[in-house]
């Protein structure tokens, strides 16, 4: 069965596409990307003006919560909304219950990922047995099992012994080593960015300092031990200096920021809603000067990768005083408007560069398959309508928790349709054109 | 006719603003000038009541008020029933140990039962900032903040402007040096809101380690020098050091803190002769302040204990139906 996608702009920087191409379907992989490509009996749909088809976007950092939390998300309900998100692929971290620390729990969540059969999913393993940072989780066995990189997200790596022991371990077989960089000891019992809203609300905070830390031990490890590092939602100034200075003395570090780490600020807590729980996440929203270095990262090219992590917490865990609520909120489905309204609209970056930063680099980090239109590639491909109004709404969303802080937004771009393995699992009802996909 | 008129209060100097226009009291920071000017007028009227034989008006007979306690007090909560009591209000106390959150209650579902029972007003005390702006968003009733977190106590700061002015006539112009835990202190920031609103001068005073992140966008001169700050002072505040918490952690010791931030008579006297010393209490004698400055003559603590009653009867009468607005209404 083949399907030929006609006469839409092509973004592929791995190609060093980008223009007016049609691209072959056969099967679940892709055939050829080209010009005036021949029909050759295939299925044609005329992508309509305006729209422009990428290699699938990947989203390297989810909370899938299952198994254990399935009153937050599931594989099923979070791939749901991956792929309404325009993301083919995510990596889901391992901090469920139990810990994604062995076989066992991988393939449980492959299992689900199978039956669900929406978004590809890549689990992310345990640093540690059950991320507790004392001893090494089975990593060998974890790989082989398909976990694709490990980390004790949601914490940092307990010691500096252990993080190294685990670069050193997964470098074996080129797994990069995730971190969620933190120092613990300044962090303290912290609930927001500490600066001026946090001193006004009265909230107990934690300096972006405390992220940085955190980086550059890792960054320092990695060039002891020669291993891929790979710095989890940062948000600090300071962090984004470290990576910056260990890129430029080789060494082997990549970074991902979230979509509200580069649009929101710390204002976000007391205004439109004071003390709003979906402004709550870990690493917190910082100050403006943190924000524009985000913005200046994606720009210059050091920030490799747009991660959502993606934190699906239910409504009454988060309709509680602000110090009790679990840090995160969901992202899955308003990353790419917010993405393309605040980066690719604002004048920041141009779309290869938004297509590098979802797509293409995610692939790299990860060592998976995608992230290119190349023949021979899985049929993984995201539509954008880079100029469709989007408004955000949370009650309508696919993931079975709704704690966002953008909902009521107004966004200039949103996802057309998304096709796994040359399957249309997502059209959006607001662009017209694509009955056909 | 007001309720407090019948009884031929002196509520007449109307000041330029006769009622609050909202809701809640969740903080300083939300009130304008002329609010905080009619708070004040209002407790002067409320004041005289509390020297009367009866002690009794009956400006919010057959109004509910609940004293929502998550955290102990005896000041704060002592001086609201009391304040209730005055106005003819039917008061109910709930504290922590006896309500239903130890078994595991969320505020909001307590601030739902609660409501379901009609009261007027709900004073809400609690560790977590921010906690009554969730019971705003949730309740009805008029939710009055006795303190949240480390976010604001606003009666506290009513109360020291109401015993400043008293004693000085004015906010405006006054050199106000505030010195202790600032970083935890939730009557600073409520002081800081409202002296500022009002033209003060106003000057913190820590070790580093108790000052609040970006101090300076307080709109405050902040220093770690303690005789910077008490010169030529007109008002010393002083705030309380959280003994079981600091030690060893924010600075070395008691002693070490006492010997280079306590307030002693020694100290004093590089403030205004006519200098007022003020601690919103519980204070710890020989910690933030020796005792002979405590007990001594500019000491106006326990004045403030006097006019935290007055000041809470404005605030639940304003908010609670006395203001103007309501009366035309009915």
């Amino acid at each position: 069965m083949k399907k030929l996608l006609k006469g839409g702009r092509v973004v592929d920087p791995a190609n060093g596409i980008d223009g007016v191409h049609d691209v072959l379907i056969d099967g679940d992989r892709i055939a050829a990307c080209g010009r005036d490509l021949p029909v050759d009996g295939a299925a044609v749909v005329e992508i309509p003006a305006g729209l422009v088809v990428c290699p699938g976007f990947i989203d390297m950092h989810v909370h899938l919560r299952e198994p254990g939390q399935e009153h937050k998300e599931t594989v099923a309900t979070g791939t749901a909304s991956a792929v309404a998100g325009g993301f083919t692929a995510v990596a889901c971290m391992p901090n469920t219950t139990p810990v994604n620390d062995n076989a066992n729990v991988t393939a449980y969540i492959l299992t689900k990922a199978t039956e669900a059969n929406l978004a590809r999913v890549y689990p992310i393993g345990a640093v540690s047995r059950g991320s507790r940072g004392e001893l090494l989780a089975d990593i060998a066995e974890l790989r082989q099992a398909g976990c694709v990189a490990i980390t004790d997200d949601g914490h940092p790596v307990a010691t500096a012994l252990l993080l190294r022991r685990a670069m050193e371990y997964a470098g074996m077989f080129g797994m990069p080593v995730i971190e969620h960089c933190e120092d613990s000891s300044l962090k303290g019992d912290a609930v927001a960015h500490e600066g001026y809203q946090a001193a006004t609300l009265g909230l107990r905070g934690m300096p972006g300092a405390c992220e940085a830390l955190g980086a550059e031990r890792g960054i320092l490890l990695s060039e002891l031990t020669g291993a891929h590092f790979h710095v989890a939602h940062m948000s600090a100034r300071a962090s984004l200096r470290a990576v910056r200075k260990g890129k430029e003395h080789g060494v082997r570090v990549t970074c991902e920021v979230a979509p509200h780490h580069f649009t929101l600020t710390d204002e976000a807590l007391a205004s439109p809603v004071p003390y709003d729980t979906n402004t709550k996440m870990n690493p917190p929203l910082r100050e403006a000067a943190d924000r524009d270095a985000m913005l200046a990262g994606i720009a210059d090219g050091t920030v490799d990768a747009v991660a959502t992590d993606h934190a699906p917490h239910h409504y009454d865990e988060k309709n509680v005083e602000f110090d009790r609520a679990p840090f995160g909120i969901v992202g899955l489905e308003s990353a790419v408007p917010l993405s393309l309204d605040r980066l690719v609209h604002a004048g920041l970056i141009r779309l290869p560069r938004l297509v590098e930063l979802l797509s293409v680099n995610p692939a790299r980090i990860l060592r998976v398959a995608g992230g290119t239109l190349s023949p021979g590639a899985p049929a993984d491909l995201t539509i954008l309508a880079p100029d469709l109004t989007v408004r955000v709404d949370a009650a309508a969303m696919r993931s079975r928790s709704k704690n966002t802080p953008f909902g009521g937004w107004e966004l200039r771009g949103g996802v057309a349709a998304t096709i796994v393995g040359g399957r249309t699992l997502f059209v959006n009802a607001a662009v017209d054109g694509l009955k056909g996909l | 006719m007001s309720a407090l008129a019948h009884e031929q209060t002196p509520v007449d100097a109307a000041p330029a603003v006769t009622a609050l226009r909202r809701k809640d009291l969740l903080g300083i920071a939300d009130l304008t000038t002329e609010e905080i000017a009619l708070i004040l007028d209002t407790a002067e009227a409320m004041k005289e009541v509390g020297e009367r034989p009866i002690k009794k008006v009956p400006a919010l007979r057959g109004k509910t008020v609940v004293n929502l306690f998550f955290e102990p007090s005896t000041r704060t909560r002592t001086s609201f029933e009391i304040a209730e009591k005055r106005l003819s209000a039917d008061t109910l106390n709930i504290a922590v140990a006896s309500s239903s959150v130890v078994k595991g209650e969320t505020l909001a579902d307590t601030a739902l039962n609660l409501e379901a029972m009609h009261p007027d007003m709900i004073v809400l005390r609690h560790s977590s900032s921010g906690a009554c702006h969730l019971l705003s968003r949730i309740c009805r009733s008029a939710i009055i903040n006795a303190g949240d977190g480390m976010h604001e106590h606003p009666t506290q700061a009513l109360l020291d402007a109401f015993t400043i002015r008293e004693h000085k006539k004015r906010l405006a112009g006054l050199k106000v040096a505030i010195v202790g835990d600032l970083l935890h202190s939730r009557v600073l920031r409520s002081n800081i809101h409202l002296l500022n609103k009002m033209g003060s001068d106003v000057w913190v005073c820590a070790p580093p380690t108790l000052v609040p992140a970006d101090i300076g966008r307080f709109g405050v001169r902040a220093t770690s020098h303690v005789d910077e700050a008490v010169a030529d002072a007109d008002v010393i505040m002083l705030l309380r050091i959280q003994l079981e918490r600091m030690e060893g952690a924010f600075f070395p010791s008691l002693r070490e803190y006492f010997h280079v931030f306590g307030m002693t008579e020694a100290r004093l006297g590089r403030a205004r002769p006519d200098v007022v010393i003020m601690h919103p209490g519980p204070m710890n004698r020989g910690v933030e302040i020796a005792s002979e400055v405590a007990d001594g003559p500019y000491s106006v603590i326990l004045e403030q204990v006097a006019n935290g009653v007055a000041v809470r009867m404005a605030v639940l009468y304003l908010l609670g139906g006395g203001g103007v607005d309501h009366e035309e209404a009915a």
